[in-house]
């Protein structure tokens, strides 16, 4: 378990250094355009040979890089041109924006996915089991931003029940995070239901399964001791994978709802070229990305009693 | 080659075999369904030219609500031409106005004016070419390195299946929104961007699916007869892979149309005028409160045709693991 550990610790810190060198070889090699982007294309070639020499831009460029990973490993991501202040006082508040938002949807995408994953799994092949899967062929099949602008149509234009921007300019308001959530859960739901179906079907059709049935246990005893312990360790990882597939969904639900999130900030960045603000959200969302990957692998691990004490 | 085979069943003909499978679809409702609403908008791309009833880009009446008549004036433009020409005269009380019946926006115009039927009808053409280019070109890229990566084994795997982890790894949007940002919103770009971000999920499957086959009789066999690595490859292989590949590149497909919507829906997608679905709810957005049918219809538009695809790929799924 502990070699284990560490070679999935190795891994990640290997993968993160390796997405470091990409990202600082495709926006940072070329020193003369770092200098345009910070200076403005406007900016006299005088100036942006000064502000290169300050910023150690002359420097060898293995040394560059080795100081850049460095300034980014102590959480010095340099200044933002678009905010003009240190790239993390913009970054952390929004990432914590995000995370409440992702919290939220993981949490109740966990909730319906399993649950509605588990019935139809216990069944396969029943109308249960054809309408779930068909519900989440059709929600994963709207994109975030159809739904997004169909569920304002509903709510916001026709009903006028819930407020169409979530800018949580009267500070934090938790009425404004319902349909961003809603429509960051209808999109993300299906799949986790999908897989939870696939895993409980398999376990379904188990000899033990069978076994316990034939011996006469009541059936509701059956699916809680013997099938769900088993079917419910295969959906831990697709959960924690779907942390990865929501930090691209709130990219489009944050800037649909202008939410000041993390999401709406890498759009902002990438979109005026703030090149430091880019390179800490990419990194950023690497990090969280390959995070929960690697937690995702060791929790499977660990849960699986087969791999745990083999 | 004609009786020497008597008594072995003959190999039926490739196109045959290809047509039985695509009958067997009959057998899932859903695949119907499915294949319905993609050979629609695949009909409705096709003949785009004789459907739309509009031009697609040109300016006509702001604002109109869906169902709205077009009514112009003798010497409005309609399709380059005054309408004095292309449209009917509208008589009142038996008397010729000097106003003319251009037809109906069925869906309405939106803020310049522009029909949206017609454009949701053009914009059909736009995803149905570049969405299976840009799956086509992640394809090219991807089965070769999971080919590669699952018959050679060894350090070829271990290094192409760490390049994949890596590219895996970046959020799929994020790349897709840096790569975007830094190269320019063009056609080419959003083609490479998928191909680079798809393949390495695409090279994973065929790595896993080769790890099985290479194990087959036939493939030993090829290579005790000295067959070199590529032709076992590519021929024994990779034929045998196809099911569950053709099932992947469906879904694939519907989730290429799913990014070029949302390029286009964050300003970062086909350049305008031309119109493009996730453009058109991205331009028409800020009024979406007032004057909703200017995004709800391409918002349909585009969930429908990945909902064919999806439909059609678990159709296709529940087909093949019937027999």
């Amino acid at each position: 378990m502990l070699v284990f550990l560490v070679r999935r610790l190795g891994t990640m810190i290997l993968t993160m250094i390796v997405v470091s060198i990409i990202l600082f070889l495709m926006l940072e090699v070329n020193s003369e355009s770092v200098a345009i982007k910070v200076l403005g294309p406007y900016s006299a070639p005088e100036s942006r040979e000064i502000w290169l020499e300050q910023h150690g831009y002359n420097d060898p460029l293995v040394l560059r890089y080795v100081r850049w990973l460095g300034n980014f490993v102590i959480g010095d991501f340099g200044e933002s041109v678009r905010f003009k202040t240190a790239v993390s006082d913009v970054l952390w508040p929004r990432l914590g924006n995000t995370g409440i938002l992702a919290a939220v949807t993981l949490a109740i995408v966990t909730v319906i996915g399993l649950t509605l994953g588990v019935f139809a799994g216990m069944k396969e092949g029943s109308l249960t089991d054809r309408g779930i899967s068909i519900i989440s062929i059709i929600t994963t099949s709207v994109p975030e931003f159809a739904s997004a602008v169909l569920l304002s149509a509903v709510f916001v234009f026709y009903l006028g029940i819930l407020p169409g921007t979530s800018s949580m300019t009267d500070g934090f308001d938790p009425i404004q995070l319902v349909l961003p959530v809603m429509v960051l859960v209808l999109y993300d739901f299906g799949y986790v239901t999908r897989m939870t179906r696939a895993s409980m079907a398999e376990v379904m059709m188990t000899h033990y399964i069978r076994t316990a049935v034939l011996k006469g246990l009541p059936y509701k005893t059956v699916i809680r001791k013997h099938a769900l312990r088993n079917a419910l360790i295969a959906p831990f990882t697709v959960i924690m994978l779907q942390i990865n597939w929501l930090l691209s969904g709130v990219i489009v639900v944050e800037f649909f709802y202008a939410y000041k999130g993390f999401g709406a900030l890498l759009l902002e960045a990438s979109l005026n070229q703030d090149i430091f603000l880019i390179e800490a959200c990419a990194m950023i969302s690497v990090f969280v990305a390959v995070a929960t990957q690697t937690l995702a692998d060791v929790g499977y691990t660990y849960l699986n009693p087969r791999i745990r004490f083999s | 080659m004609t009786d020497t085979t008597a008594g072995i069943p003959r190999r039926p003909s490739k196109a045959l075999e290809f047509v039985k499978g695509i009958l067997l679809l009959r057998e899932s409702i859903v695949g119907m369904i499915g294949a319905f609403l993609v050979l629609f908008w695949l009909f409705v791309a096709i003949f785009a030219n004789v459907i739309a009833p509009f031009n697609p880009n040109q300016p006509l009446v702001p604002l109109a609500a869906p169902g709205t008549e077009f009514v112009a004036a003798a010497t409005q433009q309609v399709a380059s031409k005054p309408a004095s020409e292309v449209c009917s005269q509208i008589y009142e009380n038996g008397t010729a106005t000097d106003q003319y019946d251009c037809g109906t926006f069925w869906l309405g115009t939106d803020h310049i004016g522009r029909d949206i039927l017609s454009r949701i009808i053009f914009g059909s053409r736009t995803v149905l070419i570049y969405a299976p280019l840009a799956t086509f070109c992640a394809y090219f890229v991807g089965v070769p390195m999971g080919l590669a990566a699952g018959y050679r084994r060894g350090m070829t795997d271990g290094i192409l299946s760490f390049i994949a982890n890596v590219i895996l790894s970046f959020p799929v949007l994020v790349l897709y929104v840096i790569i975007i940002a830094f190269f320019g919103a063009s056609a080419f770009n959003i083609v490479v961007a998928v191909t680079f971000a798809s393949a390495p999920g695409i090279m994973r499957i065929v790595r896993g699916l080769v790890l099985d086959l290479r194990n087959r009789e036939y493939v030993f066999a090829a290579e005790t007869r000295g067959e070199p690595g590529w032709r076992i490859m590519l021929i024994e292989i990779l034929p045998n892979a196809r099911g569950p590949l053709i099932v992947d590149s469906c879904v694939r497909v519907g989730y290429v149309i799913i990014t070029i919507g949302v390029l286009g829906f964050l300003g970062l997608g086909l350049p305008p005028p031309n119109p493009d679905w996730g453009g058109m709810i991205n331009e028409t957005r800020q009024m979406a409160m007032t004057f909703p049918h200017m995004t709800v219809f391409p918002c349909i538009a585009i969930s429908s045709l990945v909902l064919g695809f999806n439909l059609l790929a678990d159709g296709m799924r529940e087909v093949s693991l019937r027999d």
